[in-house]
């Protein structure tokens, strides 16, 4: 499978919830259709709940991977605005 | 827009609903609405702009801060006493949220001078307590082509709809001619339960906002009416009256004359 290149990142390591998904939302809602976000946090309990809303929210999550004992990358997909 | 950090934060409850997000802040920060009225219905009704981050709020009022206020109109306070009332709200909005700009006006509406003020907003809000503002500003509304939320309160019973010109509905096509005189309550049979104008005040509030964000159904065509005793809300059809004397098919009223004032009273 080819690997997928994000079109924006955004680091937010030490943010917590709601804010964690407020940045990935603004950031999504800045972005074009089909582009892809690479986000790095680590707030455990975003890692699960950024992939839902995100999710809920229209947009394709492409993968959650947790990169070492406390950090986690998502990647989402924009599919509408 | 770009927002800062504490804007992010301030905004954030607003920003993860799906039908606001980022644009939908956005609007409501470059929105500019001007209000009639500070108090009952007023302060409640800014307060909650104020709060969701509208970026200009005009206020209009010429009235002092008085004892008999504070039982209802929550912005103004025992230490304000004897203040314009648009000076009081200012002081308070201004430490809610410094992002608002708000606009203190301490003047009376009139025909000459309501269609200048109110040319600069996008929204019109009527917090005003008597008969011939409520027309006239129903009127200059129509005329200059301005969303309208219009609220009233009197003892327990509450009254909220929202006029979009072209659109709906408009005051006149509820009730044509202002009431007279002498069936208008006087001040001794007045009277309002202290929270009822709170409720009405933020429904008003609400609509304003679901008009900038264009989601949603306003009250248009409709009038919501509030019975506080027995707790019920009943929306009742309110069809655009083809006859109406300022936004039917052949108006009447194409300007805003002086025929406004009447010997209401006023307390």
């Amino acid at each position: 499978m080819d690997e997928i290149i994000p079109d924006k990142k955004i680091d937010i390591r030490g943010l917590k919830c709601p804010y964690t998904f407020v940045r990935s939302k603004l950031t999504i809602e800045s972005m074009n259709t089909g582009e892809v976000l690479e986000i790095l946090l680590n707030y455990p309990e975003a890692a699960v709940s950024i992939p839902k809303s995100m999710q809920d929210h229209g947009q394709r999550v492409l993968s959650v991977n947790k990169i070492n004992d406390t950090e986690w990358v998502i990647v989402i997909r924009k599919e509408r605005d | 827009m770009e927002f800062t950090d504490d804007q992010v934060v301030r905004y954030s409850r607003h920003i993860i609903l799906p039908e606001v997000g980022g644009k939908g802040q956005g609007k409501i920060s470059a929105a500019k609405v001007f209000l009639i009225g500070a108090g009952g219905l007023g302060c409640p009704i800014s307060y909650y702009l104020t709060a969701a981050g509208v970026g200009k709020i005009a206020i209009v009022d010429d009235d002092v801060v008085d004892l008999s206020n504070l039982q209802r109109q929550i912005l103004h306070s025992t230490k304000t006493i004897g203040r314009p009332k648009v000076e009081s709200a200012k002081a308070v909005l201004n430490d809610l949220n410094p992002d608002v700009e708000i606009v203190a006006i301490k003047d009376r509406l009139t025909p000459e001078n309501i269609l200048g003020f109110i040319k600069d907003y996008d929204i019109v809000i009527d917090g005003s307590d008597n008969f011939p503002t409520r027309y006239l500003v129903n009127d200059a509304c129509v005329l200059a082509g301005k969303p309208l939320s219009s609220g009233a309160v009197l003892r327990f019973e509450g009254q909220v709809t929202t006029i979009v010109p072209g659109k709906g509905h408009c005051y006149r096509c509820l009730f044509e001619e202002m009431p007279p005189a002498g069936l208008v309550p006087s001040c001794q049979e007045g009277g309002v339960l202290g929270v009822l104008p709170g409720i009405i005040g933020t429904l008003q509030a609400m609509e304003v906002l679901k008009l900038i964000l264009g989601k949603g159904d306003v009250l248009k065509n409709t009038l919501l009416i509030y019975d506080a005793l027995r707790t019920t809300f009943r929306k009742v059809k309110v069809p655009k009256n083809p006859d109406c004397p300022v936004c039917g098919t052949h108006p009447t009223i194409t300007a805003l004359c002086s025929s406004y004032e009447a010997n209401y009273c006023r307390a």
